[in-house]
């Protein structure tokens, strides 16, 4: 473990990759700080100007969103759209602070739902093999015959909007990659005399499977959701693009991106006027996916025995 | 290898039937309402109880779950999926003219991919470790990490809004008074290009051809890296057997041991990927066209998923499993010609 992590800070991609990611938890964790809210719901990014064009970067909010406040009796703490805004008036940078949150709980939330699936269904059907084996197999191809976007779109869909029915559907359709992982390390796990041992100990199948087997088979199953994180984080982001993700003003990086589709070619003989609009939360999309492919990409290679002396 | 395809041919039923079952699901945690409208396809018959009734009747909507499951697959074996709000037609119909131009899309999105991705991945191999392994790679993970709406807003920004050279849509108003409306201009297969030339009328063909560039660096952008990744680590494995060492020791020179030796058998696994790529990119298909409002199935599918249009969205999750139960058979198959490792088990 102390050998890995020292692997990992020595690398110059995968430190990059560690860099960048603790940029992001400080965000997340300061983003009160950074961004304070200005309705009860803080993830609700508030209106610059009731305005439908984005505002470069530096607009001050408009007085009448102002008086609004004022009249119902919010402190205003902060007055500027330091970023510009995005189509409708909507702040840049307070989507940008609190879209990192969004991002780790979309992330960090299906892809541990996910594995726990995968995992739970992976070591059954291996270490009970046969007709177990082949039911749950079949379901997991059966799952695995939808592309994962076009699955997460349907399943989203037909829920509704809203951030958790995003989760969910990206879970329902997310689970397959760990439980054939965890199937291929257990068979060939479930041979070796220690198992053999606690079978003749009549120690109980759920305690094998739980206490012997998957502390021994679980690290490519880890390696494999660390890289999953940036692909569920963009799914979602993408869901939200196509119009069927976060609701509308939810501090969502993919909404921002959307926010800025109908304006990145901008006005005739002025392209690139609404640059700030697609490229803020673009680049934040694109380097926090970075940052969990680094280190994934990283720890394969650290964690893969045959490379192992090639580093 | 006869037993091994007919094994793989018999699983394919209860694919289908796990498939179909398994939308169905989703189609019934729909309301009955909701779902009564996805037959409807004018939206006054839902206030005349009658007329809804009747629909009711027709479809077995009030059916108990396994019954109804039963008549929904006897209805799209009979290809009445509803009625399409998002494209004001049946959705079976609404499938059938959008078809060609996301067929045309990923035909030709495909071959680059192919290509560009396993000819960088053998040269990332070969040069192992020095600049050129590591430039391309670096290129691959940012590649890999460039979600493909963003990318694809990147190109529509470059090369429309700056250099005004690539046009969103599938054809400019002239051409497209020509394709659907004129009279001389015949449709044989649906794919323009194709069509242009079988016209002879090249002004089209350089007009459908400059649409399709733009969806299809966006669509092949991502695979193109994602097929490098394995293309370079299956040739890295090979170009460490002992065969190759003893190729070497012979004194092969090395453009044999790495195009003759190394590189067919270290494509073995590149073959089967590339097959779930082309499958895999039915997805990015959806993204694309979105980005690009280039009229296919993808850029529908999204439309009517925004409208709530429940009946074409589930028509498009048809289609696009079933189209990729084939596609994963045909991979499987062709896997066991060229390995014959697999036919052993």
């Amino acid at each position: 473990m102390n050998r890995t992590l020292r692997k990992l800070f020595s690398n110059a991609t995968s430190l990059l990759g560690i860099i960048l990611l603790v940029f992001f938890i400080i965000i997340a964790i300061f983003a009160p700080v950074l961004a304070p809210p200005l309705s009860d719901d803080p993830y609700q990014i508030p209106r610059m100007s009731w305005d439908v064009n984005p505002q470069p970067p530096g607009f001050p909010m408009s007085d009448n969103i102002k008086d609004m406040y004022k009249y119902i009796g919010k402190e205003v703490k902060y007055d500027k759209a330091i970023c510009g805004t995005a189509q409708g008036g909507y702040d840049i940078f307070y989507g940008l602070i609190w879209g990192t949150r969004t991002a780790f709980k979309i992330g960090i939330t299906t892809v541990f739902s996910a594995m726990l699936i995968g995992l739970f269904i992976g070591s059954i059907a291996a270490y009970f093999g046969r007709w177990v084996d082949e039911v749950l197999m079949r379901i997991t191809d059966i799952f695995l015959s939808f592309p994962f976007l076009v699955a997460a779109m349907v399943l989203t869909t037909i829920l509704g909007r809203g951030l958790n029915k995003v989760m969910i559907a990206l879970i329902a359709f997310g689970w397959m990659g760990y439980a054939r992982v965890i199937r291929g390390s257990i068979l060939s796990a479930k041979e070796e005399t220690y198992v053999m041992a606690a079978k003749a100990l009549g120690v109980r199948d759920g305690k094998i499977i739980w206490r012997h087997l998957l502390p021994n088979t679980i690290f490519p199953v880890l390696i494999q959701a660390s890289m999953n994180i940036g692909t569920m984080v963009v799914t979602a982001a993408t869901l939200s693009f196509l119009g069927v993700g976060a609701p509308l003003g939810y501090a969502d990086w993919g909404q921002m991106v959307s926010f800025a589709r109908n304006w990145i070619v901008g006005a005739p003989g002025h392209a690139g006027q609404y640059w700030y609009s697609v490229f803020y939360p673009g680049i934040f999309i694109i380097l926090f996916v970075l940052a969990w492919n680094l280190i994934g990409d990283a720890l394969r290679d650290i964690l893969d025995p045959r490379l192992r002396g090639e580093l | 290898m006869i037993a091994y395809i007919i094994r793989r041919l018999l699983l394919l039923p209860i694919i289908l039937i796990g498939v179909t079952f398994l939308i169905f699901c989703m189609f019934s945690l729909l309301s009955p309402m909701e779902r009564l409208a996805t037959y409807v396809n004018d939206p006054s018959t839902l206030k005349n109880p009658q007329a809804a009734e009747r629909i009711i009747e027709k479809y077995h909507l009030n059916d108990p779950f396994p019954l109804g499951y039963i008549q929904w697959v006897k209805r799209i074996a009979k290809f009445d999926l509803g009625w399409s709000q998002a494209a004001n037609q049946p959705v079976w119909d609404a499938i059938c003219q959008r078809f060609p131009a996301t067929l045309e899309l990923v035909i030709y999105s495909i071959v680059p991919v192919i290509l560009v991705g396993i000819w960088l991945g053998v040269i990332s191999a070969v040069h192992h470790n020095d600049i050129i392994d590591q430039s391309i790679r670096v290129t691959a993970i940012v590649g890999w990490s460039l979600p493909t709406f963003i990318f694809g807003l990147l190109v529509l920004f470059v090369f429309y809004g700056i250099l005004g050279w690539l046009p969103p849509g599938r054809l400019s108003t002239w051409a497209q008074d020509i394709v659907y409306t004129g009279t001389n201009f015949h449709s044989y297969t649906h794919l323009v290009t194709i069509d242009a030339l079988l016209n002879g009328n090249i002004p089209i063909f350089v007009d459908a051809l400059r649409h399709l560039c733009a969806p299809i660096i966006t669509l092949s952008y991502v695979y193109w890296a994602f097929l490098l990744r394995i293309a370079r680590s299956s040739m890295l494995d090979t170009l460490r057997k002992d065969y190759i060492r003893t190729a070497r020791a012979k004194g092969v020179d090395e453009h044999t041991v790495i195009h003759k030796h190394a590189e067919r058998n270290a494509l073995i696994p590149v073959v089967t990927i590339a097959g779930m790529l082309i499958i895999g990119m039915l997805g990015g298909v959806v993204v694309a066209e979105t980005v690009f409002t280039y009229p296919g199935l993808g850029f529908w599918a999204a439309t009517a998923a925004q409208q709530l249009d429940y009946g074409s969205v589930i028509g498009f999750a048809l289609l696009f499993a079933l189209i990729m139960v084939v596609g994963n058979l045909v991979v499987d198959v062709s896997y066991a010609f060229i390995d014959p490792r697999v036919r052993l088990e």
